[in-house]
């Protein structure tokens, strides 16, 4: 087990290597350049911006860059945004635990209200409650996020008031709330699916009917016997997922005004800002490879037969 | 042995005094299934009882409703689509067909036991076993974990599972295939049921394995003085251990007998074509019989006997007329005890 986590991790080394050195390869391929983007509408002056590119680096060949954008890391140094002259460290350190907090708040959301939807229905496959859910599920699945942000937005902020309309300050868990909702209701209708249709597999098993055989209560074979059988299917998506939810709020966040990772990573593109977003990029990858850790580990937790070595 | 001691809601193994009252009785059941493709009548009218101390074998071919009876005694069939539209079950004299979910669920497993074919598959494979067993004394008898799990053991040992101690928190899959059906059997013995239903217990195992297993379960049996109804496909076990046999065939029972008058002189051609299709080494080099065509559709049971189709006696009347279950006769009219058949030729089945 030690070993194997051990092994793991030193395979994230090479994936972080590649991966940033993907992103690199890809901004520096982009059209446009961070320089010129400071002028904005104004004359450029060639000279001014050649020296401004010498003080930076930016005319040095792109390996170079590379090596250079590197060694800093292993320094601790994420580089410095050219536009705002601030720290990328500090961008990160901003944006980061704001998109942290509403990817666990969905993820919450999603576990606690997903499952249970999904077992309700898997455990009365075919009848009213089972498909009015499905229903419900494909209609989430199907409406894209900003129409559900903006649906959300006018029915609980303008007409029934009960939240603001916009995230003013992106460490109040109250203002989060609908967000986080929204963002989860696109996985919620998967993992409803998902759960749903392991329950009703794992219903006609044997081990179930061994369990009513046993006479144990409908709440013991369900909750010892079936739910932790359907689980395995459930975890391995809901660990991709904590990456989807982190990395994937561009839209809810611009929505919302939510100040997080989305955002952030969406300016620096518009900026042309390499640094900034090969090193939220790069930290992201890290989350999905840990949150997969995590799952393959969970595996063993929750199923014996798989040991690792 | 403290497995045999005496808790308050679950009494202990039959005095000899009642031996002779069934504990189980099943009167004219029927069960039946609503498919898309219409209603499987899987059991059409089934009468059978069980002592204390009995072994009652129940005979058939796979479809043959073998099965559905026993898990409708258990009461685990799946309802709808199953339904259950006549018949008794009286246990102990009271039925159970009338009772509350929660009056049956106190009976299942605490006073009928059932033990499944393929231990693998009916073994929950993400617990312990340690923990499978220890439920049974945790929901009925409220034990605490701890000793559940000191009983658990003792189980384990009662059914000659080496190292019990050590092998207590392994799973399913670590164990032998022999090793898990004696798992199952000590599950079902644990809280000294008394009765056990053993839905082909040793189909799933070798043979050596085999007979290790029904020889466990028929000694335990001796010693809790339980009933036992055995369902299995195979000729070979039945011998030894049943005291008496019900052929079924189609849903219903088609022959019934004491276990060596059954084998000596059949009475129904069904149970006959059984025998003869048993290979014997005696007739090594001869093509082996074996029964024509195919069990019956149960959405679509032929009118008349069942059997007719594939019957070498099939006549007219087997075609139009249903066979009751006649009393079964010597050849001078003496009566032999336990013994039945449904067919119009009984007589010249058995003495022709």
């Amino acid at each position: 087990m030690g070993r194997y986590v051990a092994r793991r991790l030193l395979q994230m080394i090479p994936v972080f290597i590649g991966s940033t050195f993907l992103i690199f390869s890809m901004m520096f391929a982009l059209p446009g350049d961070p320089v010129k983007a400071l002028f904005g509408e104004q004359h450029i002056d060639p000279v001014q911006v050649a020296q401004i590119k010498q003080n930076l680096g930016l005319d040095q060949p792109f390996m170079v860059q590379y090596w250079d954008y590197l060694t800093g890391l292993f320094q601790g140094d994420f580089g410095t945004q050219i536009a705002s002259q601030r720290p990328v460290a500090d961008v990160i350190a901003d944006a980061f635990p704001v998109t942290v907090r509403l990817a666990l708040f969905s993820f919450v959301f999603l576990v606690a209200v997903g499952i249970p939807l999904g077992v309700i229905a898997g455990l009365r496959p075919n009848t009213v409650t089972d498909r009015t859910l499905l229903f419900v599920a494909l209609l989430l699945v199907s409406v894209p996020s900003f129409v559900l942000g903006y649906f959300a937005q006018y029915v609980f902020a303008f007409q029934l008031g009960w939240t603001e309309p916009n995230v003013q300050d992106s460490t109040n868990y109250g203002q989060l709330l609908l967000p986080a909702i929204v963002l989860a209701a696109l996985s919620l209708a998967y993992v409803t699916r998902l759960t749903r249709t392991s329950v009703a597999e794992n219903l006609r098993a044997d081990y179930v009917r061994t369990a009513i055989a046993k006479g144990l209560p409908r709440h013991r074979v369900i909750g010892v016997h079936l739910v932790r059988n359907s689980m395995i299917p459930v975890v391995t998506f809901l660990g991709v997922e904590i990456g989807t939810l982190m990395a994937g709020a561009v839209v809810t966040e611009g929505v919302f005004n939510v100040q997080g990772v989305g955002r952030t990573v969406f300016q620096a593109l518009i900026r042309r800002e390499g640094s900034t977003v090969v090193g939220i990029v790069t930290l992201l990858v890290l989350v999905y490879l840990a949150a997969s850790l995590i799952v393959d580990l969970l595996y063993a937790v929750l199923d014996p037969r798989i040991r690792y070595a | 042995m403290t497995i045999l001691d005496k808790t308050a809601d679950v009494p202990g193994p039959h005095g000899p005094g009642d031996a002779n009252t069934p504990l189980l009785e099943v009167r004219d059941l029927h069960v039946e299934f609503h498919t898309r493709d219409g209603v499987a009548k899987a059991v059409n009218g089934v009468n059978y009882s069980v002592k204390p101390g009995e072994t009652l074998a129940v005979l058939g071919e796979s479809g043959s409703g073998k099965s559905v009876s026993a898990q409708a005694v258990m009461g685990i069939i799946d309802m709808p689509p199953g339904k259950i539209p006549k018949g008794e079950i009286l246990f102990k004299g009271q039925d159970m067909l009338k009772m509350s979910p929660e009056e049956r669920r106190r009976i299942r497993g605490a006073k009928i036991a059932m033990i499944f074919q393929d231990a693998l598959s009916a073994l929950n494979p993400v617990l312990s076993v340690g923990y499978q067993l220890g439920e049974m004394f945790r929901v009925h008898q409220g034990l605490s974990r701890k000793e559940a799990k000191a009983k658990s053991i003792e189980l384990m040992d009662r059914v000659r599972i080496p190292a019990a101690k050590q092998r207590v928190n392994d799973y399913p899959h670590q164990f032998s295939g022999g090793m898990r059906q004696r798992i199952m059997i000590a599950m079902a013995l644990a809280l000294e049921p008394d009765l056990i239903i053993a839905d082909e217990p040793t189909t799933a195992l070798d043979v050596t394995v085999q007979a290790q297993v029904m020889d466990l379960l028929a000694e335990l049996q001796r010693e809790y003085n339980m009933g036992l109804i055995l369902i299995t496909h195979d000729l070979g076990v039945v011998a030894d251990v049943a005291d008496k046999i019900a052929v079924m065939y189609a849903g219903r029972i088609v022959e019934t007998a004491p276990v060596h008058e059954l084998y000596a002189r059949p009475a129904h051609p069904y149970t006959r074509g059984l025998l003869d299709s048993i290979p014997r080494l005696d007739q090594k080099g001869q093509e082996l019989y074996a029964i024509k065509g195919l069990p019956p559709n149960l959405t679509r049971i032929p009118s008349g006997c069942a059997f007719n189709p594939r019957c070498p006696k099939a006549d007219d009347i087997c075609r139009t007329d249903l066979p009751v279950l006649h009393q079964v006769t010597e050849q001078g009219g003496g009566e032999i005890a336990g013994r039945g058949s449904a067919c119009h030729f009984w007589k010249e089945t058995i003495h022709g």
